[in-house]
């Protein structure tokens, strides 16, 4: 298990002081300037070599992603946005970091920044978010009357504003292009790609999206060295990562642990365990909701990493681990995020605009049964008829939910679908 | 895609107060000249913080101010369900009832809302002092099930402390937001099992030896390319 040493959230519970005093005695902006006089293609370089792979849920490695902004600026102002819109069903980690661990963001925001080049930074968070965005405000402010970030941040000769941003509720702004739409003052519909953001994104100018996590744990990446980060999890998973448990645990947590910890190590040691024992564990969805459902025999040794988890045909997603024991209702459990699913699609394209409708009223039939054999196929082929067929992923992640649960629970749908027929052929013969 | 229409009776007029304008004017500060139709969201959600919701004569002056059609302002207005485009109850509870949420039996906390406000979902009462909606994912998971009541979350909450939060708000009280049965943020109730120990600052690399090693491999790279292909 990772030692607390090696923990980059050291104040993720918010049992210590958030603000600028207490990050600082917690090792926050110590050697700023140092770093940045390390120059831009360094930053960059180390952060590649530290493996570190995107956090919002596609796992794009990040150090590559900001070599892909222009090396040298031009009358186009190079921008940084960082993604706070934190709303993927089970995820809750970037909101600890927001409130509690502000200074780690708003110091990464500045060397990630400085870095592409850029001079402003938005940070986009979601609305609901209302008081982790009052901390937040609170730690710019901190920085800029300290002198950290502004017209000379940290004493750099840097230019460097960061400005908040709040949304207003809506997941699919979670999605880069359409976070970028929203920025602008637009209905947050996704954009298509190319171009991509790093040529054409905030105001048409050349810009990085990049989740809260992912930037939250650079400065502490570039203090103590790539090959630090680099030596927890396997290889092309490196690091350390906030998982948060949820659902049918003891206790539910959000942890920092090594990737490519087993997930049943993972809530044995920090969750408590499953309620009622490893033995009462029906299912576990383990990146978030997007990502498709595992049977407990897949669950009794995956690894919680991209590639463990990709192997299984899931994926680590935001790392957000949904604990479903035997007590609960895996059909109604998948309808209900297939109701999501169409609650949240921005009606942009229609496969995902008509599909999630379709699939939630199929989803709802088949809690009760109330379907034929043969629907269960043609769900699963509508489901491929969505999944890459859209602008953005939102098709796809809601097409992986109800795959992830044909593929692996196939036999309780046709059990269901077999006794309502048995009950109504029951009640006919009564009525007679 | 959820439907959403302005209510049918409006107010005739909408000015923003005093320092609601300052507040504005700062806002559209934060965004470069000439793209200032960033401030809509941040300005109809000003607006709705004076009015108690988003009325269309508030949206027509704000796309005055931000030099945007009306109609622009009306679709972010239509679309971002934060905007509250009905008058709703002074306490607006929120319950959460996605997956995390469900599965710990956010059910039974719409159940006791329900019950103990005599209103259903979508609704206020009459008095004008409650109103109750069910929201998607929320972004508290591991503290679920959680209501948002205003600005501010209540976790870890179930139908006996739901009821306790609206009696509390009823006699006008302010309740304590947060995990309602006592454990420590989004932390395992019980003991930590991570950050014991007291947080000390993390060593920093040799960022000399660092300097050279990258020189040293970029030469290196730089060589290579240049060496002649045998």
């Amino acid at each position: 298990m990772l030692a607390d040493k090696d923990r980059i959230f050291t104040n993720l519970y918010g049992h210590h002081d958030w603000r600028l005093a207490g990050a600082k005695a917690r090792g926050d902006w110590q050697g700023t300037k140092e770093i940045l006089d390390m120059g831009a293609d360094w930053i960059i370089d180390e952060m590649k070599r530290s493996g570190l792979r995107g956090r919002g849920g596609a796992g794009f490695p990040t150090g590559l992603k900001w070599s892909f902004m222009p090396k040298t600026e031009s009358d186009r102002p190079h921008y940084l946005v960082v993604n706070a819109d934190e709303g993927e069903p089970g995820t809750c980690k970037d909101r600890d970091m927001l409130r509690f661990d502000p200074h780690k963001l708003v110091e990464g925001c500045l060397m990630a920044s400085f870095a592409m080049r850029a001079h402003a930074c938005y940070i986009y968070i979601r609305g609901e978010f209302y008081n982790e965005a009052s901390n937040l405000q609170v730690a710019i402010d901190e920085a800029y009357a300290a002198g950290l970030i502004g017209d000379n941040a940290c004493g750099s000769g840097w230019k460097f504003n960061l400005y908040l941003h709040r949304g207003a509720g809506s997941y699919i702004c979670g999605e880069e292009t359409a976070l970028i739409e929203s920025l602008e003052g637009k209905k947050g519909q996704p954009r298509l790609k190319p171009p991509f953001p790093a040529g054409v994104g905030l105001y048409g100018c050349p810009t990085t999206v990049n989740n809260v996590e992912s930037i939250a744990v650079a400065p502490t990446i570039l203090r103590r060295g790539a090959s630090w980060f680099a030596g927890f999890g396997r290889p092309n998973n490196a690091g350390t990562k906030v998982f948060c448990i949820s659902g049918h645990v003891n206790n539910p947590c959000n942890v920092e642990d090594a990737m490519s910890i087993p997930l049943k190590e993972l809530i044995e040691k920090h969750a408590g365990g499953v309620r009622g024992g490893w033995d009462n564990l029906l299912a576990i969805i383990p990146g978030g909701a997007s990502v498709p459902v595992l049977p407990k025999s897949i669950c009794d040794n995956v690894l919680m990493d991209f590639d463990g988890l990709r192997d299984v045909k899931s994926g680590l997603g935001t790392a957000a681990v949904m604990v479903i024991d035997k007590s609960a209702d895996i059909v109604a459990a998948i309808a209900r995020l297939s109701a999501f699913y169409k609650h949240e699609s921005c009606g942009q394209c229609t496969p995902c605009r008509e599909g999630t409708g379709w699939m939630a009223r199929v989803m709802k039939r088949m809690v009760k049964g109330d379907a034929t054999l043969e629907e269960i196929d043609t769900l699963e082929r509508v489901t491929y008829q969505i999944e890459g067929h859209t602008i953005c992923a939102l098709g796809d992640a809601a097409a992986w939910p109800i795959q992830g649960l044909i593929r692996h629970f196939r036999p309780e749908l046709e059990k269901r679908i077999a006794s309502y027929r048995e009950s109504k052929v029951r009640a006919s013969a009564k009525a007679a | 895609m959820s439907v959403r229409q302005l209510a049918k009776e409006q107010p005739d007029s909408f000015s923003f107060k005093p320092e609601y304008a300052e507040r504005a004017k700062r806002i559209i500060a934060k965004y470069p000249a000439g793209r200032q139709a960033s401030a809509v969201m941040p300005l109809l959600d000003l607006a709705q913080r004076q009015e108690g919701w988003v009325t269309k004569p508030a949206i027509d002056v704000i796309a005055q101010m931000l030099n945007m059609a009306s109609i622009r302002v009306l679709e972010v207005a239509t679309f971002y369900t934060m905007f509250e485009l009905h008058p709703v109850g002074k306490h607006h509870i929120q319950v959460c009832t996605n997956l995390p949420c469900q599965l710990r039996g956010s059910d039974a906390v719409v159940h006791a809302c329900k019950e103990k406000l005599g209103i259903g979902l979508g609704e206020r009462t009459a008095d004008g002092q409650f109103s109750l909606m069910e929201v998607e994912c929320a972004g508290a998971c591991v503290n679920a099930p959680m209501a948002q009541i205003g600005d501010d979350y209540f976790e870890d909450v179930d139908a006996t402390s739901m009821r306790k939060i609206i009696d509390a708000l009823k006699r006008g009280e302010k309740p304590k937001a947060g995990p309602q049965n006592g454990r420590v943020h989004s932390a395992p109730l019980g003991n930590f099992t991570s950050l014991t120990d007291e947080p000390k600052p993390a060593p920093m690399q040799d960022m000399a030896a660092a300097k050279a090693a990258f020189e040293k491999a970029k030469a290196d790279a730089a060589a290579k390319a240049a060496a002649p292909k045998t």
